[in-house]
């Protein structure tokens, strides 16, 4: 069985921008897949479906065996809490708390925090020593990874990251694609949204957004 | 990590939560210190009052009418006979206690003289109805404390502190005068003018004054209903008021009724209110208390209405952060939690240092409006708290809305 798999799903915001319109298709455990397409062609109304901060008005959205469309608010943030980790076009960062309180947060409404796994997804994304720096003190770059850190500490079953290197320079992109590889590379199941075929091109598959439906 | 977050967030947002812990802190110091005012002004005049005792003074008719106009002391008198018809008139059970006074002076044997008045202390008498009944200062002046006991015969006195301090006396002392001596029972603190005086048995007054069977006045106690405007038109003169009037006056236990009854039954007397004045201190301070309890109503009110504000501004400036949270798996419950305990820090803070001030404040309104300290009164803190609490609650209502109202997708991607 798919991961996730959509079926015929659709989003029209406020009854009448339809945002998504009949939207199919399936990700596999282990795979890499970008959503590409032109600004406000949905990528970001499917992310946040997909990361179960909103839900479709139309359709069905299985995740991991568990079908978004019949459940409440609450349970939709605990299934966000226990299965995704995201990742966001600005890097967003609680700014009063460092770089390894940041990663705590998610594993403080999640469990219990624990500093050595916080300090060993930061040493993963190579910050390990930027531990006590807070936000303001990072580089965008820097801040972006820590994002990422945070996405993985609760080990989800899905990494959904939209934009991820839509405000880095070139070096910084480059340094967080090598992270999206070596996680592919370890068997995480990744979505990146993008409009940068240069970035699309990295994945293993490309599902094209045009108009809220799926163009290949 | 919950302890950690507060921690950063006060401290990165120290200006604004100052400026909630002052807005607090001013609300509280106001409320309290005007709680404290009202308590302890109330305590104040409420025991002066009491210390009133008597309401109702009955002196002889002429001789007050030449003290007042002449400022003469006129040589008139009551009959004793007639103090048992005090409690023979409509209002009788309102009647708690009265007692007769005969006032003079005594010649000691050194030559000086001292202010003495004769009294009951605690009289057995037999009314007119045939009942009997102990009448006298003792009942009526119940703050009076003796040291020593009350006279038991004529040859004993009651001495007023002040008088005994003057003249060296002590309980069991023999006070020599120009016609006899009396053995110093007691010695007397009232806070009035008995502190002055020596006080002995009416009859042995009577004896010394040479006026058998004469009072100088009657103090009484009675229990009266409030004043209201028919009470007052009745107290300027009883004759103006219509037949249906006057009877509901009659028959209604205004302090002005039972003195127009009580000269009815005492010859040759005028009955006086003596606590008019003292009533109508009462009265503004009712309305002094009203406006202090409003003022404290409205602080509280403007420092939920402050609050609200702030803590608004403050949710608004940190929507981004809030919406992370959320989107990081923190529920509606942790977010709002997160925030209740920083903006109850804040006001704690604020409320303690509010309630400082306010012990300050008080005395400062004590001594320039009042004229005296004013004792803190140990439910006022309790009572601020749990206002306190009640305005902190209901000033983050509308932040606790927009934290349940946040959607993390719209935040988050800045749109
Ligand atoms: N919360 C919303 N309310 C109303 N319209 C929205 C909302 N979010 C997105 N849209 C509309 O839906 C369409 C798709 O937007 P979006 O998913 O942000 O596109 P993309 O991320 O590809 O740029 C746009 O026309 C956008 O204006
Ligand atoms: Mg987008």
């Amino acid at each position: 069985m798919a991961l996730l798999e959509l079926k015929d799903v659709s989003m029209v915001y406020n009854g009448k921008v339809r945002a998504l319109d009949g939207i199919n298709f399936s990700v596999e455990k282990g795979e890499w897949v970008a959503i590409m397409g032109p600004s406000g062609s949905g990528k970001t109304t499917l992310m946040n479906i997909i990361g179960c901060m909103d839900k479709a008005t139309g359709g069905e959205v299985i995740l991991d065996g568990i079908d978004l469309s019949d459940v409440d608010a609450d349970k939709l943030t605990e299934i966000r809490r226990e299965k995704i980790g995201m990742v966001f076009q600005q890097f967003h960062l609680v700014p009063y708390l460092t770089a390894v309180e940041n990663i705590m947060v998610a594993q403080y409404y999640h469990g219990l925090p624990d500093l050595n796994d916080a300090m060993t997804e930061l040493k993963r994304v190579g910050l390990e020593d930027r531990a006590n720096h807070l936000p303001s003190q990072l580089s965008g770059g820097e801040q972006q990874r820590v994002c990422i850190a945070r996405a993985l500490i609760n080990y989800p079953v899905l990494i959904l990251a939209d934009e991820p290197t839509g405000n880095l320079d070139e070096a910084n992109q480059n340094l967080v694609m090598k992270i999206f590889h070596e996680l592919h590379a370890e068997g995480h199941t990744i979505i990146t949204v993008t409009h940068s075929p240069d970035v699309g091109r990295e994945a293993q598959r490309c599902i094209v957004l045009e108009h809220g439906r799926i163009k290949s | 990590m919950f302890w950690q977050m507060v921690k950063g967030a006060l401290i990165r947002q120290k200006n604004r939560f100052a400026l909630i812990a002052l807005t607090v802190a001013l609300g509280v110091s106001l409320a309290a210190a005007m709680l404290n005012v009202m308590f302890d002004v109330g305590d104040k005049v409420n025991q002066e009052l009491k210390a009133y005792g008597a309401n109702i003074t009955v002196t002889p008719k002429n001789s007050a009418l030449l003290k007042d106009v002449y400022g003469l002391e006129a040589h008139e008198y009551l009959n004793e006979s007639d103090l048992g018809k005090i409690k023979t008139i409509f209002w009788t059970n309102n009647i708690v206690a009265f007692a007769p006074k005969l006032d003079g002076e005594l010649t000691l044997v050194d030559g000086s003289k001292i202010p003495a008045a004769g009294t009951w202390f605690n009289h057995e008498m037999t009314l007119p109805t045939g009942e009997t009944l102990s009448i006298g200062v003792v009942e009526m002046k119940s703050w009076w404390k003796i040291d020593g006991s009350y006279p038991a015969n004529d040859t004993e006195a009651l001495i007023g502190q002040k008088l005994a301090a003057e003249k060296n006396l002590h309980v069991g002392d023999t006070l020599k005068y120009t016609g006899g001596e009396f053995k110093i029972s007691g010695i007397l603190s009232g806070g009035g003018d008995e502190d002055n005086q020596l006080l002995v048995n009416l009859s042995a007054m009577q004896k010394i004054l040479n006026v058998p069977g004469k009072i100088g006045s009657i103090e009484v106690s009675a229990i009266t209903t409030p004043e209201n405007d028919l009470a007052r038109k009745a107290a300027a003169n009883p004759d103006l008021l219509s037949q249906q009037e006057k009877e509901i006056w009659y028959c209604t236990a205004y302090v002005s009724a039972i003195a127009y009854q009580i000269e009815e039954v005492i010859a040759n007397s005028s009955a006086r209110p003596v606590r008019q004045i003292a009533e109508s201190e009462g009265k503004i301070l009712e309305k002094t208390q009203l406006l202090m309890l409003l003022i404290t109503a409205l602080s509280l009110l403007s420092t939920a209405l402050g609050v609200s504000n702030l803590v608004s501004a403050n949710i608004m400036e940190r929507s981004r952060e809030l919406g992370l949270l959320k989107a990081i798996g923190a529920t509606n419950l942790g977010v709002i939690l997160l925030v209740l305990t920083e903006i109850f820090i804040a006001g704690g803070v604020g409320g303690i240092l509010g309630y400082a001030v306010s012990l300050g404040l008080a005395q400062v309104i004590g001594t320039t409006v009042f004229g005296s300290a004013i004792v803190n009164n140990s439910a006022v803190l309790p009572i601020v708290s749990v206002l306190m609490v009640v305005v902190l609650l209901v000033g983050s209502l509308p932040a606790i809305r927009m934290l349940l109202s946040l959607q993390p997708a719209e935040v988050l991607h800045g749109r």
